[in-house]
């Protein structure tokens, strides 16, 4: 994004915006913060969030769940497919920002984008697949047929990883968004830009607004309203170290939301299910079956 | 009691129009969760009855008692000590109550009348080609009519089941008030289901609005003379719907479980159910009868090991 | 003849329960008295009789507690899954020859029906050790991955509404999977856990494996907060759920939570009426509606309102309330003075703001902790008789017109733990059953509990399941 000779044409840089209920938004505090790599030159102004950014995205965010969560689940993964397919065409763009992010070679922040949409593809392929892995009939003693199943916890905030700024970021998103829950996502603070920009990606995926919004800003003044907000569900702690994430779960106590907490993740590797199962709920459902003439009128 | 049938014709005058309207009514009956009933029936079964209320819940079922003989081997002399012993259910303790009734086929219904002459035991008779009811509808009503000419108290009459399953209730119904016609003023009828051969618990809720619609004076579960009888659940089923059926109309109707109760647990069994189902008014042999033989006997037992405090034998009570 | 058929009283023998004057806590296999030498007593609620004093644990006593399951741990941990399976089986067998024993006690101490505990709390309880007794060996193919590890020691607090059921789901799924307990029973209802103690001995269970400790909240506070505690298992209020949830914010424990509940009992136009009716007896009822699941919200579609509530009436009537050990009783006392208060100022609090209070023609014994069944017509949302767990036999009846309002009433609560839907359309049983906000949804039934089925709450109803194949993933490091 910088010119390196005079004859060559001046770049366009872009503005960068939050990703809130499908809409690019400017931060409501109008503020923004200076991005930098990691030898500390400046790549772009991203937007400073507020509070009210978040209590506008966990609007979002709700509003989102009824018709996300009711989706079927092989929509959904169609919908996830898709995403890894719009990423594919982006691939350039994505490798740049993780180099430019974390400070890696163009090889190294390769492999990291092609794990990264490989990671969209395999959580793709689960949302059809985890209720059957979780969920099932239960024997029970006595003329009852019951089914658990597995649903999706609701309002999920997520706060990114803050070193993996785009694998890790798509690690912890996908497996919010696989099972139908809905997400606000705080990007890591340092690098948001893959972040930012994956929302462009989202919203031309099919993916509908406001199942996943992305902010930008300091991870502990978004995170503050977010773990205290009465309307959201769950909260993954990716993104806080020790000192935050003990304050956002005792915040979080209020209403018994979902807590996962920080813990040493290698985002290359295969993920397990876990990050999917942290945010469901098991309903089970109980009918009467009755006998067939066991006592010459029974059903 | 009210037994006002105007009352019934008021509420239900347009359920019997047509075989339409009839059968959107029977449809229309709140549905029966099988496993809800059963559960309720069995914790009703748990109650423990003990000591004083034992001893009434014992006389008042030996008093419920239809005493019944319905053999094709059964002789006059078969019935006349049936009847005996129906009015004397224990000829040691003449304070034991004597059965509401003796139950028995037509062509024996006059011998049962000479036995139980002078008290107050009834003479019921199976009719309308019990227990099949397989039989040309002229047939079944002389049947009845032959039965009620010899003097017979009470009509227990066989419902076409053929016809129900096969959804024509019009017919079903249309028998049923030609019999309770053939009747007349002196016989109450019972009408009986045989649920064992309805199999559903939504039919017999049905058989039950269709019996009391057309005019039964009881509605009554079985013939005894196929695998499933009465049961708890049957039973449980058919005193909600006298119960509602009474909220609507006004009118009280009866209930006989009739085969498979042998035992006094059983029969106390039922009674809580009437207790605590249909209600008090319904704990009186002229609402609420056992079809049953040998539970008379259980009963007799029951009662001297309540009155001497020893467990009785069968050679302290009679055989029939 | 008289004309009615008035049941004889029919108590069940209190012989066959021998109360000692005194428990210690159990702590390393011996019962031990408190470090302080606190003692309290616990009372029947039916009667208020004292029924025995018992060693009261402190801070002290946790720490003993916790050591001794800590070095019961490593060879617990490390018998063969058969081993601990075999443990278990005993265990459960055991319940099942003391059951009627441990039924009467439980009534005695808890108040409810001998008719609950003999007929559900306890066969509950041995099939609850039976099913994760089964478990122990296999758990490598209960999906959490090909060696799944036990955390180390569970610190569980359990209520007193189902003393020893609420202590067969916390201690068996953690003794399967290879866990060693310290468990604190309620302070009004500490006696089946000590006999359990007991049971313990004679299965000959290692010692340390599981410690009692008897106590108020406070015991209950120092054993989550312990921090040789691994995993923290609570049962009761939401309140003090969301306390331990902060106690436990930042560290390593694992939690799960079984909170409090609000739950709604649809009953749509085509209903199985008179189950349906039974339905919601059981459901508000059933252990004097001292049941975090139960059915305290009747939403009833308004076409069907007045005939549905006659029904009611008419089957209110016929509850027995009275002497617990009666086999006959339908209605027990309310398990303490403090419980009877908090029923007694919401039912006020209901009244005043203007719903209609019924209740049953029904005598209330002279001595001890008794609460009517009550029933509130003229409800809404706005009511905090709606919105509340009243935690007592008082059921809220509210209306609904469509399916939709129906599913949007129910959801309108913070809790989410159970919900009832009674029609006989399946599609519409699938249909709401699938936008119900609730861990257990029960159609056209209510209240029906098995080892096999998870159970627990959504919102703030709390998170984790108890039962079933779900209900190791609380004690296992996954």
């Amino acid at each position: 994004m910088s010119e390196k000779s005079e004859q060559q044409r001046l770049g366009v840089f872009k503005t960068y915006k939050l990703y809130v209920g499908g809409k690019f938004p400017r931060s409501e505090s109008g503020r923004v913060y200076e991005v930098t790599d990691s030898k500390g030159k400046w790549l772009a102004n991203a937007p400073l969030s507020s509070r009210k950014d978040a209590r506008d995205a966990v609007v979002a965010a709700r509003k989102a769940f009824g018709a996300w969560s009711g989706a079927t689940a092989y929509n959904r993964g169609q919908i996830l497919y898709r995403i890894a397919e719009m990423l594919e065409g982006r691939r350039d763009q994505y490798v740049r920002e993780v180099a430019d992010a974390e400070g890696l070679s163009k090889s190294k922040a390769g492999s990291v984008v092609d794990a990264a949409i490989d990671r969209w593809v395999w959580y793709a392929g689960w949302t059809d697949k985890i209720a059957q892995v979780v969920g099932g009939g239960n024997p029970v003693a006595g003329p009852f047929f019951n089914l658990s199943s597995p649903e999706p916890t609701g309002v999920v905030a997520v706060l990114a990883p803050q070193e993996s700024s785009f694998l890790g970021l798509v690690s912890v998103v996908a497996p919010v968004i696989a099972t139908g829950n809905t997400a606000i996502v705080v990007a890591s603070e340092k690098s948001p830009l893959p972040a930012l920009s994956l929302g462009e990606v989202l919203a031309t995926s099919d993916l509908p607004g406001g199942v996943v919004n992305v902010l930008s800003g300091r991870t502990a003044e978004i995170a503050a309203p977010l773990a205290a907000h009465q309307d959201v569900n769950a909260i993954d702690l990716a993104g806080a170290d020790e000192v935050l994430a003990k304050e956002l779960e005792i915040a979080a106590a209020d209403n018994l939301k979902r807590v996962l907490r920080p813990q040493p993740v290698d985002y290359a590797a295969t993920p397990g299910i876990d990050r999917m199962t942290a945010f469901l709920e098991t309903k089970t459902v109980w009918h009467p079956t009755g006998s067939l003439g066991a006592s010459g009128s029974s059903y | 009691m009210p037994t006002n049938a105007s009352a019934a014709a008021h509420a239900l005058t347009d359920v019997t129009a047509s075989d339409s309207t009839l059968r959107r009514f029977l449809h229309g009956l709140p549905g029966v969760d099988a496993v809800g009933l059963e559960g309720r029936a069995a914790s009703l079964g748990t109650r423990s009855i003990k000591t004083t209320a034992k001893a009434y819940a014992i006389d008042l079922a030996i008093s419920m008692v239809d005493l019944t003989t319905l053999e094709g081997a059964d002789t006059p002399g078969k019935v006349r000590a049936l009847g005996a012993k129906a009015v004397h259910p224990d000829p040691t303790d003449r304070t034991t109550p004597a059965t509401a009734a003796v139950c028995v086929y037509p062509d024996m219904v006059a011998t049962a009348k000479e036995a139980v002459a002078g008290s107050t035991v009834k003479v019921a008779s199976v009719a309308t080609a019990f227990p099949a009811g397989r039989a040309p509808l002229t047939v079944k009503l002389a049947d009845v009519r032959e039965a009620v000419a010899a003097g017979a108290d009470e009509i227990d009459m066989v419902i076409d089941r053929g016809a129900f399953l096969a959804g024509n209730y019009m017919k079903v119904y249309d028998e049923i008030v030609a019999v309770k016609e053939a009747c007349g003023t002196s016989a109450r009828l019972k009408v009986i289901f045989e649920t064992g051969e309805l199999s559903t618990y939504d039919n017999i809720r049905r058989a039950s609005w269709l019996g009391m619609l057309a005019g039964a004076d009881f509605i009554k579960t079985s013939t005894g003379k196929v695998a499933v009888n009465a049961t708890p659940a049957n039973t449980l089923l058919m005193l909600e719907a006298v119960r509602d059926f009474r909220t609507q109309t006004g009118i009280q109707v009866g209930v006989k479980p009739a085969g498979g109760i042998r035992t006094t647990k059983d029969a106390i069994k039922f009674l809580v159910l009437v207790n605590e189902t249909a209600g008090e008014d319904w704990l009186d042999n002229h609402w609420f009868r056992f079809g049953a033989s040998s539970l008379l006997n259980d009963l007799l037992m029951q009662r001297q090991k309540l009155a001497t405090g020893r467990y009785s034998g069968p050679d302290y009570v009679t055989v029939d | 003849m008289a004309s009615v058929f008035t049941y004889a009283p029919a108590p069940e023998s209190r012989g066959i329960v021998d109360i000692a004057p005194s428990y210690g806590l159990f702590i390393d296999g011996e019962f031990v008295e408190a470090a302080d030498g606190k003692v309290f007593k616990t009372v029947s609620p039916s009667t208020e009789e004292v029924l025995s004093e018992v060693a009261q644990a402190g801070e002290a006593d946790v720490e003993r507690a916790v050591q001794a399951a800590r070095k019961a741990f490593a060879k617990w941990s490390a018998l063969p899954g058969s081993e601990r399976a075999k443990y278990l089986f005993r265990i459960a067998r055991i319940i099942q020859e003391r059951s009627r024993e441990l039924a009467v006690l439980e009534t005695l101490d808890n108040g409810k029906p001998i008719k609950e505990t003999r007929d559900a709390d306890l066969p509950l309880v041995a099939a609850h050790f039976f099913y994760y007794a089964g478990w122990a060996d296999k758990l490598e193919h209960a999906g959490f991955g090909a060696n799944p590890k036990p955390l180390g020691v569970a610190g569980q607090v359990i209520p007193w509404n189902f003393p020893l059921l609420m202590l067969a789901w916390k201690i068996a799924p953690a003794l399967a999977t290879g866990n060693t307990v310290v468990l604190k029973p309620a302070e009004t209802t500490p006696l089946s856990a000590l006999f359990f103690a007991d049971i313990c001995r004679q299965a000959g269970l290692p010692k340390g494996v599981v410690n009692i400790l008897p106590g108020y909240g406070d015991t209950g506070a120092a054993l989550v907060a312990h921090p040789d505690v691994n995993k923290v298992a609570f049962t009761g209020s939401t309140a003090v759920g969301k306390e331990i949830a902060r106690t436990v914010a930042g560290s390593r424990k694992k939690l799960t939570l079984e909170l409090g509940g609000k739950g709604a009992n649809i009953v749509f136009d085509d209903a199985p009426l008179d189950q349906a009716v039974e339905g919601i007896v059981n459901g508000i009822f059933f252990n004097q509606g001292q049941v975090c699941c139960a059915g305290s919200r009747l939403l009833v579609q308004e076409s069907i309102q007045d005939e549905l509530l006659e029904s009611l009436k008419r089957r209110l009537s016929t509850l027995r309330l009275g002497d617990p050990l009666d086999k006959n009783t339908d209605i027990g006392a309310i398990n303490s003075a403090e419980q009877l208060s908090r029923i007694t100022s919401l039912v006020e609090q209901g009244e005043a703001e203007g719903a209609e209070r019924w209740s049953p023609a029904c005598e209330i014994p002279s001595s001890g902790y008794w609460f009517a069944p009550t029933l509130f017509t003229n409800v809404t949302q706005a009511h905090r008789i709606a919105r509340d767990e009243i935690f007592g036999p008082v059921l809220s009846v509210l209306t609904f017109r469509t399916p939709d309002e129906a599913v949007a009433k129910a959801n309108n609560t913070q809790y989410g733990l159970s919900a009832g839907i009674w029609t006989e359309k399946g599609s519409r049983i699938l249909a709401v059953a699938g936008k119900l906000r609730a861990g257990v949804v029960w159609s056209n039934t209510f209240n029906k509990f098995d080892p096999t089925s998870p159970f627990g709450g959504y919102k703030e109803s709390g998170f984790g399941r108890e039962g079933g194949r779900h209900g190791l993933e609380a004690y296992l490091d996954v």
